[in-house]
């Protein structure tokens, strides 16, 4: 009897955790598109990340969520707070938006919404039988460098040179101009 | 409560799929532009892996296709920032309505 109950306890643990979690993504995934002050909406922002980083740790994927922590959290964020530092006048609210705008952005998400569940639920999804195979980092970390034909090699190196390709195109992009520079610093380039 | 399941978490990801939709199409700051964005692409995250949990679960392809998504949101987002931070300095505003010309 006091194993059922046990049982039973345990189980409702999970899923209130599960439906805490998701309130935290959702609720502040709202906040941080409505919010008028833009830094809150970057706090807010981390705070859904940070809900569906648990959901991962609910489903058992524990390097998804790590790596969710480490890029997102750790890395997206904090350079969205430092672009809005080197961009934003301190205390200035974001302008009203037009209510027609409103309107109308609202309406196409809740249609795309409400078509999308539609479709869900009249849909059964069947899980294929098998052995299920544990999201390990050593299950991983085989799969993605093996050469196989269920192997992830290739895409691994292409997307590890579009990262270069980033980080080059980055660095050009944010190089100030030397013509640019010198007109802001209020002493025109007599050279030029 | 009923216990959580894939369709719970295709409802939290169309949900958030459609939060990014909203907030992309009213907000006019680049930034939050960018936010909206990440929160679309983080949806398809957890689509991805409820799919991979709940439907076909003897192999890890989700597992990959959200670490490369990942992996390009990180390169997009540092992308877009440069844009933005350059877009600042020339025109002094990071509003889409004062950046209409490509080329200046």
């Amino acid at each position: 009897m006091f194993f059922v109950q046990y049982s039973i306890f345990k189980m409702n643990g999970t899923t209130i955790i599960f439906y805490l979690l998701a309130a935290l993504t959702l609720v502040s995934g709202f906040l941080s598109v409505t919010t008028r002050q833009i830094f809150r909406a970057a706090i807010y922002l981390l705070f859904s990340l940070i809900g569906i980083a648990g959901i991962y740790f609910w489903l058992n994927y524990q390097f998804i969520a790590a790596v969710q922590i480490v890029v997102y959290v750790g890395g997206i964020v904090v350079l969205i707070i430092f672009s809005i530092f080197l961009t934003q006048q301190a205390g200035e609210l974001l302008p009203k938006q037009q209510i027609g705008r409103k309107i109308f952005a609202a309406l196409a998400a809740f249609c795309g919404f409400a078509l999308t569940m539609v479709q869900v639920w009249k849909h059964s999804f069947t899980k294929s039988t098998g052995d299920a195979v544990e999201a390990t980092v050593t299950n991983i970390g085989a799969q993605m460098l093996s050469v196989d034909d269920n192997g992830y090699a290739l895409p691994f190196e292409v997307v590890s040179v579009l990262l270069l390709a980033a980080m080059i195109g980055c660095i050009v992009i944010a190089l100030r101009d030397k013509k640019i520079m010198n007109t802001e610093q209020g002493t025109p380039n007599k050279e030029v | 409560m009923m216990q959580p399941g894939l369709y719970h978490l295709l409802f939290i990801s169309a949900a958030l799929f459609f939060i990014g939709v909203y907030g992309f199409l009213t907000r006019r700051n680049l930034i939050t532009m960018l936010m909206s964005v990440e929160l679309i692409l983080n949806s398809v995250n957890l689509n991805f892996i409820a799919f991979n949990k709940y439907v076909w679960p003897q192999r890890l392809d989700g597992v990959f296709f959200t670490v490369f998504v990942i992996a390009i949101a990180a390169a997009e987002a540092a992308v877009a920032i440069a844009i933005i931070i350059n877009l600042y300095r020339s025109h002094q505003s990071i509003d889409v309505e004062n950046a209409e010309e490509l080329k200046y």
